[in-house]
């Protein structure tokens, strides 16, 4: 079934094909180098503290065509590390970072050891997820930044405070002239410990901490954590709390997309981008607002199913608001394409190429504009994508162009999903009860969200009566494609970064958790 | 360029007054008004997001569509805090934005008006308080106003702004 042989291998109870199984050291390295050659992606990785002699174990989520396969390598006691990653799979250095800052387990031989979430707020022998303990609070550390050399070379420094209305990041440029020769990033800033708080919530509450790991992602990150919950007690959800989960997650891609479009025409100095596409966006959202009862559907996905249900009235509503952004997104598409100054500032600009979008793992709607056509709809289609026949848009050129043009054309299947559900929504109830099992139990649930892969992976345990959340990992697309972005401003010029960045529009707090 | 025009035209203008029953869009207008009545003059705000989850950050964009039309009132975000009359914080604060939103807060010219926006920005909201967050925007910087919500509505962001505002004439 999936490239790898492992006897433990046991599929858990969800939607899509995810199976979860224990490995050695060796069978750890083994599994990076046989995914990486069957052409499997890093997902994610992260370290849980199960207490007492159990210990701690690292975890990594792999994608294959086959499924996701979670894998779990136990510590030895008194052992804090484990083998690195990042040689086979780069994405896994920022994660193998995080992964020590927060539970104090290291990746042997990895070259880039610097902290990442930890910036000095609190102790660097305190790990605030293995320790029960409230650390004290410290003063901020300086980073070493990689420093470029050379005649004529000098630093930018960006942030963490921004000139516009983003998310505080720091960004490192070093450059010649207006041509940037090295972009060095420095995330973390938002790190909330939004990890512990999911282990002071109760289980059924945690729905709602999900739906707040970034907000704009809100409606994929519930329905992943409530999938991983329904998964972890074996819970099926009635076809129409489905149906209704993906009518929300098509709306939500469609409203951040008419956002991104806008901004970016706005980037390239076609003002009118941004006032027609953000009229557009607030008309959405107000449909949301009318019909969901929230302009972001925050807190609509519910475990067990969903809060809010439609009507006919509603569903008919849905479909006509459709075929109207329809028309107005043809016309301002044939106004991007004609615009010679809008592509001028477009096209070339930002490129990723296919072969270095494999090497460093890119993933969602950016990897689409790599010509990787991966998307979880088409590939591992849950219901109800398995009646929908999701097509996948994607583009070769991998610049700021293509990610318009997937944007583009995401916009518009989108807009045929939620008539398809609209018109085709299952009768019955939306919501049915989730009983948590007085057990240990593990749970994961992976969405195609508007920006790539959200996965949430959940550990329950239970101490008499009370059941606890032991661990809940939630995993950005964001993290794979930070790195990239790094890469793809190389030879641009400064003025360009801001385009380049939105056109990938990542996640702040969705990487620093 | 005759496609441009056509679309805009298309458009029309969506911060015209409202068909009577449209709540919302008269209540724009309403406290626009009333906005222009108590400034009188331009209000520069420097946004600063000191730890949000980005929803709040959405519906601060959402206030410069034509609907809330927000520079068109003269209520222009500037690029620094030392351009601004306002500071626009959104929270948790984390305890990696504290030092950040310190030194915003002291770069800012006096007198200065903070609006803290979100439960987050209130309280901590849903992150609460711990290792890595300070809770409220009021535990690291003084506020004036609070504007609570998950995220909460343009309109109520504008309103928060307006009533900092009227306080700061107060003063």
């Amino acid at each position: 079934m999936t490239p790898l042989d492992i006897p433990t291998l046991v599929r858990l109870p969800a939607a899509l094909p995810i199976r979860r199984g224990v490995v050695d050291a060796s069978g750890w390295q083994m599994a990076a180098s046989t995914m990486a050659k069957a052409g499997g992606r890093l997902v994610a990785l992260w370290a849980s503290d199960r207490g007492g002699s159990r210990g701690t174990w690292v975890c990594v989520a792999y994608a294959s065509a086959s499924g996701l396969v979670w894998l779990e390598l136990p510590l030895a006691p008194g052992a804090s590390s484990y083998p690195d990653l990042s040689e086979v799979f780069p994405a896994a250095g920022r994660m193998q970072r995080a992964a020590f800052d927060l539970s104090g387990v290291r990746a042997k031989g990895a070259s880039d050891q610097r902290p990442w979430l930890n910036h000095g707020a609190w102790p660097a022998d305190h790990f605030p997820l293995a320790d029960r303990s409230v650390p004290a609070p410290g003063q901020l550390t300086d980073y070493p930044f990689v420093r470029v050399e050379g005649d004529g070379v000098h630093e930018i420094a960006v942030g963490p405070v921004h000139a516009g209305i983003i998310e505080p990041g720091h960004f490192r440029f070093s450059v010649v002239g207006e041509k940037v020769l090295r972009l060095e990033e420095r995330l973390g800033y938002t790190h909330k410990g939004i990890e512990k708080r999911f282990t002071q919530l109760p289980p059924l509450e945690g729905y709602r901490l999900a739906g707040r790991v970034s907000g704009d992602t809100t409606v994929a990150y519930a329905w992943a954590y409530c999938m991983a919950l329904e998964s972890a007690t074996d819970c099926e959800i009635p076809p129409r709390a489905q149906w209704l989960r993906a009518l929300m997650l098509e709306r939500e891609r469609v409203a951040n997309h008419l956002g991104d479009l806008g901004a970016l025409g706005n980037d390239a100095a076609l003002g009118i981008a941004l006032a027609q596409f953000s009229r557009l966006k607030e008309d959405w959202l107000r449909v949301s607002k009318d019909l969901f009862g929230h302009r972001f559907m925050m807190d609509c996905v519910v475990p067990g199913g969903v809060a809010v249900d439609i009507d006919a009235a509603g569903a008919a509503r849905l479909a006509r608001q459709c075929d109207a952004i329809e028309v107005e997104l043809q016309a301002l598409r044939t106004i991007y394409d004609e615009h010679a100054g809008l592509q001028d500032r477009f096209a070339g600009t930002g490129r990723v190429r296919p072969e270095l979008a494999v090497r460093l793992g890119l993933t969602g709607l950016a990897a689409r504009a790599s010509a990787q056509p991966a998307d979880l709809r088409h590939d591992q289609p849950w219901p109800p994508y398995d009646a929908l026949a999701v097509k996948v848009a994607t583009h070769p050129a991998g610049d700021v162009a293509a990610r318009v043009a997937v944007r583009f054309d995401e916009v518009f299947e989108s807009l045929r999903l939620i008539r398809a559900i609209a018109s085709g929504l299952p009768a019955g109830s939306t919501r049915c009860g989730v009983q948590l099992k007085q057990a240990e139990a593990f749970g994961a649930g992976w969405v195609e969200g508007w920006r790539g892969e959200v996965l949430v992976a959940l550990e329950l345990d239970a101490q008499g009566a009370d059941v606890r959340v032991r661990r809940c990992h939630c995993h950005d697309p964001s993290w794979q494609n930070w790195p990239v972005i790094e890469h793809a401003v190389i030879g641009n010029i400064v003025p360009d970064f801001p385009l380049i960045n939105k056109s990938f529009n990542l996640s702040y707090s969705g990487q620093d958790l | 360029m005759w496609k441009v025009i056509k679309q805009i035209a298309r458009g029309g203008m969506p911060s015209e007054p409202p068909p009577v029953g449209d709540a919302l869009r008269e209540e724009t207008q309403r406290i626009q008004g009333e906005l222009l009545a108590i400034l009188g003059q331009a209000l520069t705000i420097r946004q600063v997001d000191a730890g949000s989850c980005n929803g709040c950050e959405l519906e601060i964009h959402a206030l410069a569509n034509p609907y809330y039309n927000i520079e068109g009132l003269g209520i222009k975000f500037v690029a620094s805090p030392r351009h601004a009359d306002m500071l626009l914080v959104t929270g948790p604060v984390s305890r990696n934005m504290e030092v950040a939103l310190r030194r915003t807060y002291d770069a800012t010219p006096e007198p200065k008006l903070v609006v803290a926006v979100g439960d987050c920005g209130r309280d901590g909201g849903i992150f609460g308080e711990g290792y890595a967050t300070c809770g409220g925007v009021a535990q690291v910087v003084p506020v004036d106003v609070v504007v609570p919500g998950c995220p909460p509505a343009p309109i109520e962001i504008l309103r928060g702004i307006l009533t900092a505002v009227q306080r700061g004439r107060g003063r």
